[in-house]
């Protein structure tokens, strides 16, 4: 099967993602990056649940007076259903429709970048209302890092997946494009679940104290 | 990254028949350590991160005023730093896993508790991170976990030892430079072990920590395994990856005159250590008895460095001469880059061999076979392309990390703008690697058969 040949839903193979050599190392390659990735993410929430409330001075603000349940459960939501529509995305890239894949793809961008803005407005709000800042604590510093470098994850996501839309709009499916689309989604996915730890370990448990 | 490309090519692209029980010793050892490459520096980036964040932007990860806690830096440090020694040695134990058997003429004994005690060695190098801390104050709880965790990867590196011995049992030994460095490696690595069992005691470790001793110690284990491999593997390899044999006389002298000097320098820091010498620092008290040790420790590095030189004068006449050797220029060769030309073309194969066991060259040999049993036949080979993006990548990443290394300095207004160019250099060669297609090339059939008559072999 060679990368360059022109498909129809009917020749498309069933797994496209795995299809050539290529695709295949693509694949394992980005699956062990994931691992390496989740080394670091726990490296960080080792260092969030060891800074946690750590601040110099008692009557600066604590996770219990930042935290709300409806901003974060939007940002949540957002995100989980961002996660579904790549989904759909994927289910037409297996069935070979380009356009069906762009589109559930757009939804997903748009989603994402909706999640990014609750959490710029959700820093912002942080920042001026708590003085609860990057420099004030060790408190800050820690929970800024870990859920700034999952923001700074899910932005570099969304730039991947509108790169690999724009790149492809002309041509439409092959078997050289398939597993890129394959991957970023895959990637798409950890985000998310990084987010579903974060929603837990930093919201859920600071909360309840 | 680099651990990802081992890791997959290793799963994805072996060649038929080569199941993973009949790799080469030294492929495994590759694999572990990608793994262990993969997993150990992504808490070193994060503690990296840490730090940097507190220098340029006022974090207070490691403020005590902030709320901060100095001890998370070394726990991130060590969680790194210990699965980097054996990442370090066991590329080492693969080298001479490879020349043992080549020169005793045997096969390698307990290939298969070779195979688990690399992986096991590279399961609990991540288990025992905190017996770089133990006089940190975590407990004795806690000490006492990792001293017995730490005590535990005696056992495998000791079945190692032994299987390295048993291949030499018997064997028709051939005392070649690259032998002689493996025979040496045994003895001195052992010392080093035994030295690190010592230290991995914790109560004893109060009066160890920091001195000459741990000095002494991870010499042993570093230069005695580590770099021993290094000029035993140049001195193996080099005529498989330049096409011509370095000097066997002066790769003797090199050997005895590094050897000499290492233990000079090294075995007496043992003592130094003792005496109550500490690490890290460069001049002390004279008359406290610490003299005449650090004398002859000089004496012996000296030794070392003349050793290194007459090996790189080797290699310069080596180079001149340039005389070229065949596909198996110790004779002894039994894996299968020894079966193809020295240097290897850059397509390896032209047709995949066929592996048939563990040391699949040697089969072929005792069969009286000039050459591997194919697994194809000749076709066109697809080859990647070559591209320049990654190192521009790793360019940008570069001039970043040296933009944030100064960037802290007082008065210095440099740092941060080559910090962002070098960030916007990577993000510019991903982006470009994105959306460029790269499809490869095929070698065709033709060529390949050009090839062989400009050599003179046969297809």
């Amino acid at each position: 099967m060679h990368v360059e040949e022109q498909f129809t839903p009917k020749t498309w193979p069933e797994a496209p993602e795995k299809a050539t050599l290529e695709a295949k190392n693509k694949f394992l390659g980005f699956w062990l990056f994931l691992g390496g990735e989740t080394v670091l993410f726990a490296s960080l929430f080792a260092t969030y649940i060891s800074l946690k409330d750590k601040v110099p001075d008692p009557s600066m603000a604590h996770a219990k007076d930042l935290f709300e349940l409806p901003l974060s459960f939007l940002a949540t939501m957002l995100l989980l259903v961002s996660s579904i529509t790549s989904v759909y995305a994927m289910y037409h890239m297996k069935n070979f429709a380009f356009k069906k894949m762009q589109f559930w793809l757009l939804i997903t961008v748009l989603l994402g970048a909706g999640f990014l803005g609750t959490e710029v407005y959700e820093f912002h709000h942080y920042v001026t209302e708590f003085h609860h800042t990057f420099t004030s604590s060790a408190f800050g510093s820690a929970f800024y890092t870990l859920v700034g470098f999952h923001g700074g994850h899910v932005a570099f996501g969304l730039l991947w997946i509108l790169t690999l839309m724009l790149r492809n709009s002309g041509r439409g499916l092959n078997l050289y494009n398939a597993p890129k689309f394959y991957v970023a989604s895959l990637y798409w996915h950890f985000i998310d679940v990084v987010w579903v730890f974060i929603f837990t370990v930093v919201y859920l448990m600071g909360m309840v104290g | 990254m680099g651990g990802i490309n081992f890791l997959v090519t290793i799963i994805n692209m072996r060649a038929p028949g080569m199941t993973y029980m009949r790799m080469p010793m030294f492929t495994w050892t590759t694999f572990v350590t990608s793994a262990l490459i993969l997993f150990a520096f992504p808490p070193l980036t994060v503690g990296l991160f840490l730090m940097t964040f507190d220098r340029m932007f006022g974090a207070q990860f490691f403020d005590v005023a902030g709320g901060g806690n100095t001890i998370i830096w070394e726990h991130l440090f060590w969680i790194f730093g210990h699965p980097e020694v054996y990442i370090l040695i066991l590329p080492a134990f693969g080298i001479f896993s490879e020349i043992i058997p080549v020169f005793s003429r045997k096969r390698l004994f307990g290939y298969s508790s070779m195979v688990f005690a690399t992986v096991l060695i590279g399961f609990l190098g991540f288990m025992v991170w905190a017996h770089h801390m133990f006089t940190v104050g975590l407990g004795n709880v806690a000490n006492a976990i990792f001293a017995i965790a730490t005590m535990t990867i005696a056992v495998p590196t000791g079945m190692k030892i032994f299987n390295w011995l048993f291949t030499m049992w018997g064997g028709n030994l051939k005392f070649t430079t690259p032998m002689l460095w493996s025979v040496a490696f045994i003895p001195s690595f052992l010392m080093g072990g035994v030295t690190g069992v010592m230290l991995a005691a914790a109560p004893a470790d109060y009066q160890y920590h920091d001195t000459y001793f741990v000095v002494a110690h991870f010499h042993y284990v570093i230069v005695g395994g580590v770099v021993f491999a290094i000029l035993a593997g140049t001195q193996f390899y080099w005529p498989k990856m330049f096409g011509t044999m370095l000097n066997e006389v002066l790769g003797k002298i090199t050997f005895w005159t590094f050897l000499i000097g290492f233990h000079l320098t090294f075995f007496i820091q043992h003592f130094l250590g003792l005496m109550g010498m500490p690490r890290r620092i460069w001049k002390f008290l004279p008359n406290q008895g610490l003299d005449t040790g650090n004398l002859i420790s000089s004496v012996g590095a000296a030794f070392m460095a003349f050793g290194v030189i007459v090996m790189l004068i080797n290699i310069i006449i080596t180079t001149v001469q340039n005389k070229r050797v065949g596909n198996d220029p110790w004779g002894d060769g039994r894996t299968l880059e020894w079966a193809i030309p020295s240097p290897p073309p850059f397509y390896n194969f032209k047709q995949l061999p066929l592996v048939r066991g563990v040391d699949t060259w040697w089969i072929e040999k005792m069969e009286g076979k000039k050459e591997l049993t194919p697994a194809e036949p000749l076709g066109d080979i697809h080859m990647p392309d070559a591209s320049i993006l990654p190192v521009v990548i790793s360019g940008g990443l570069f001039i970043a990390a040296f933009g944030a290394l100064y960037h802290g300095d007082k008065g210095n207004t440099w740092g941060l703008p080559v910090l962002i160019i070098g960030i916007g250099i990577a993000l510019l060669g991903m982006l470009i690697r994105s959306v460029k297609d790269y499809h490869g090339f095929h070698i065709h059939k033709e060529e390949l058969l050009e090839d062989d008559k400009d050599k003179g072999v046969k297809a």
